[in-house]
């Protein structure tokens, strides 16, 4: 195994009666610090008891998260454990939940209520974009109603399904046109009604999915009620092969933790390897932490996220970091320079195996896109593989670019290394299909005539999140997930294939 | 995993002969439950769902600090479908058809009919019979993680929109539990053991809620087991869902007001 990890003395826990986000009755004060159990399952290891003062009026050392989420309920201190009403800064929903959302929203506060601010709610239409389905082409459509009528400042609508760049306003994948539109920055509380909406912790700040009826009471409150949770503390260091991407980062961690390993905890991520991080690498490692069960998770911002930041937004923002006193409920240590390319294989995010150890494993198709691995980051270093290789895919390969933007530097972006190559030539000529429209895709199978679905029992290489039964559309297909790299890799030989074969 | 688990003494009298039918609640006189009863707030209308779930109080409602609300005594009874780890979203309701909107009841009612259909063809036994809108079974019982993946509520209201009442899982993924308690529609519960290991697709079960945690019945086996306490989430349910008890807290008013 490359990674160790720090062991301590073993740490008494209260018994796990599960709470679960809601407060007694009485009224909400702070509570001693609570541990759980951690899952019999997960080989964990506790910190060392911080600064044990006893009188409970001492202010103790507050993680990032429980600083964002004590600041965002007024509060100078929470620990673990405490349910706290929240002051939300954004809320994002898209094309798939927004309606049920806004219903919900008019059935409570009433059909003419008015939002709680309509510069902080984002509509982002990206699931079932491209589809001749009707019900999918409705929920745009609704949300442009609800839009109009509450005069909601952000909605990247589309109505020219037909030709994407013909919608100036349209983005794409939610998470990363959160990103790149400047909606993401440090210390903010940012919700959305999707899962992969803890993307955003890459930037320093609290961000977690909710669903349509807790959508529907911020819409009318700005307010959300949330149980803080403990940090789990993941510091990798090491320098960063060039083999290596952060998609393996993150499906080494969930291996070694599995799938509900961090449920109803936030993942802190620290290191010299992640301060190495560009800001798309960090938004892949954030954005699989709900497939480790993760509440949220969250890097410490620094010139990186700042730079990024800045040159997206001018609202100001306040950087928070962890106090050098604070609990983590549980440290791992991982060398980075001794980690090697992973997959996860059918049917779970943590059914981790080295990239070389699958090599006979055949394939059917390639796919590349998604939140998690269609950035312009995921696309140039799939590029800079297939140009190293200079040969042709032998399975059919399916480019999803997030976005619009995504879509752009794919035509326009000169790949480094390449002689002035773009993306998309290369691409070309390595045989893959054409970039297409911009959407989440197939990463989620969609109605029937998405592009790239997966409708037969094939085994696919995919830069995506999750590979339950049928998550790409058909029941018995097998996913392997995995980085860029890996999937440009595995299109050339045809096989699952370690990036290794084409980049040293 | 151990092949004999703890499980319960009966508690009741010993009967010997089993319920005449499966629809007939379980009674005993050491046990008191109450016979579920509607609970509408006057101030706000819900949708129907939410009179699916019903918790007449047992107790006064308590006020101040000190004393803690209680949990009104509930039972659910039925049938049950038995589920492994790992459940995810997309296998209680594939990702297509969440662009179905279970606003209208119509399309409650398609939503209904594809709850779990997204489990792999190697569960031969359907909870939704394909053609049908409403489940035999009435409760769920499941391993680890139930309701993995996604945030969209399309999952637990398509299970309790084909009537499933409550789940009894080993541990749930948290988007999940939390959708659940959110809607109203299904009870969420855990169990203390592997309960899932234990039980058939096709038993007779009895839930009963007490404050403290609850009792599952397996009818068809005679074993018990213990639930945990409802804990955090009990005066959220008890209130009728996270609108209903911002307004008895005082967060939001109630429209009645405005």
């Amino acid at each position: 195994m490359a990674s160790s990890v720090i062991s301590s003395s073993p740490f008494l826990c209260k018994s796990a009666q599960k709470d679960l986000g809601f407060p007694k009755p009485s009224q909400i004060s702070v509570h001693r610090c609570q541990k759980r159990a951690i899952s019999r399952k997960i080989v964990s290891v506790m910190a060392p008891q911080r600064s044990s003062s006893a009188t409970g009026s001492v202010k103790t050392g507050m993680t990032m998260t429980e600083k964002i989420l004590a600041k965002a309920a007024e509060k100078s201190q929470v620990v673990p454990g405490d349910n706290i009403w929240v002051n939300v800064d954004v809320l994002m929903t898209h094309d798939v939940c927004g309606p049920g959302a806004f219903g919900i929203f008019k059935r409570e506060f009433g059909e003419k209520a008015k939002v709680w601010d309509p510069e902080k709610i984002v509509v982002i239409p990206d699931h079932y974009i491209f589809t001749a389905d009707k019900r999918a082409n409705r929920n745009v459509d609704i949300m442009r109603e609800h839009c109009r009528e509450q005069n909601i400042k952000y909605f990247y609508d589309i109505t020219d399904l037909g030709d994407f760049r013909a919608n100036p306003d349209y983005k794409g994948v939610c998470h990363v046109a959160l990103a790149q539109e400047g909606h993401c920055r440090p210390g903010e509380v940012l919700l959305g009604t999707d899962s992969h909406t803890c993307t955003a912790g890459a930037f320093g700040q609290f961000a977690t999915g909710i669903g349509n009826t807790d959508a529907g009471f911020v819409l009318g409150t700005g307010k959300i009620l949330l149980k803080v949770p403990p940090t789990m503390r993941f510091i990798l260091d090491g320098e960063m092969p060039s083999y290596l991407q952060a998609k393996d980062l993150i499906l080494q961690i969930i291996g070694e933790i599995s799938v509900a390993g961090a449920t109803y905890k936030t993942m802190e991520f620290s290191g010299t390897t992640i301060e190495s991080l560009t800001m798309e690498e960090r938004m892949t490692l954030c954005n699989m932490v709900v497939e480790a069960g993760g509440k949220n998770g969250v890097i410490p911002p620094d010139a990186t996220t700042f730079n990024y930041v800045e040159n997206r937004t001018s609202v100001p923002f306040e950087p928070v970091y962890s106090d050098g006193n604070a609990s983590f409920i549980a440290d791992y240590r991982f060398d980075v320079s001794k980690l090697e390319p992973v997959v996860a294989k059918p049917h779970s995010p943590d059914n981790r195996a080295l990239a070389r150890e699958c090599k006979d494993v055949k394939i059917d198709r390639v796919y590349i896109g998604s939140c998690t691995g269609g950035k312009t980051e995921d696309f140039m270093a799939a590029a800079k593989l297939f140009h190293a290789a200079g040969k042709q895919v032998k399975v059919p390969t399916f480019l999803v670019p997030a976005t619009q933007k995504v879509w752009m530097d794919v035509y326009a972006l000169p790949v480094p290394g390449a002689g002035g190559k773009t993306c998309a030539q290369i691409f070309e000529e390595a045989g893959c299909d054409t970039p297409t429209s911009p959407s989440c895709g197939a990463c989620l199978g969609g109605p029937a005539d998405t592009y790239a679905r997966l409708n037969e029992p094939q085994v696919c290489v995919s830069t995506t999140n999750r590979n339950f039964p049928g998550r790409m559309g058909h029941k018995e297909g097998q996913i392997y997930l995995a980085s860029p790299y890996t999937a440009a890799a595995s299109a050339l030989t045809g096989h699952v294939t370690d990036p290794r074969e084409f980049l040293q | 995993m151990a092949s004999t688990l703890p499980t319960l003494p009966r508690a009741l009298p010993s009967s010997s002969s089993k319920p005449s039918s499966p629809l007939v609640p379980f009674r005993s006189s050491s046990l008191k439950f109450t016979t579920p009863t509607p609970f509408i707030p006057s101030s706000i209308s819900l949708s129907s769902r939410a009179a699916s779930f019903v918790i007449p109080r047992a107790t006064p409602a308590s006020h101040g600090s000190g004393s803690t609300e209680t949990l009104a005594k509930t039972t659910f009874h039925g049938l049950c479908f038995v589920l492994k780890d790992n459940i995810d979203t997309d296998q209680i309701i594939p990702a297509d058809k969440a662009t179905i909107f279970p606003s209208n009841q119509q399309e409650r009612d398609e939503i209904a009919s594809y709850a779990l259909s997204g489990l792999p063809d190697s569960h031969t036994t359907r909870f939704v019979v394909p053609g049908e809108i409403k489940s035999k079974y009435s409760i769920i019982i499941a391993g680890e993680n139930f309701g993995c993946g996604s945030s969209r509520e399309h999952a637990p209201v398509c299970l309790g929109a084909a009537g499933a009442k409550a789940v009894v899982a080993q541990t749930y993924a948290r988007i999940f539990f939390r959708n659940s308690v959110a809607t109203g529609e299904v009870f969420p519960l855990e169990s203390e053991v592997r309960v899932c290991d234990e039980c058939t697709t096709g038993d007779t079960v009895t839930i009963e809620l007490r404050d403290s945690g609850g009792l599952l019945t397996n009818h068809t086996t005679g074993k018990q087991y213990k639930l945990k306490a409802i804990g955090d989430a009990g005066p959220v349910i008890d209130a009728g869902g996270i609108f209903a008890y911002a307004r008895k807290v005082g967060m939001i008013p109630s429209p009645s007001v405005a």
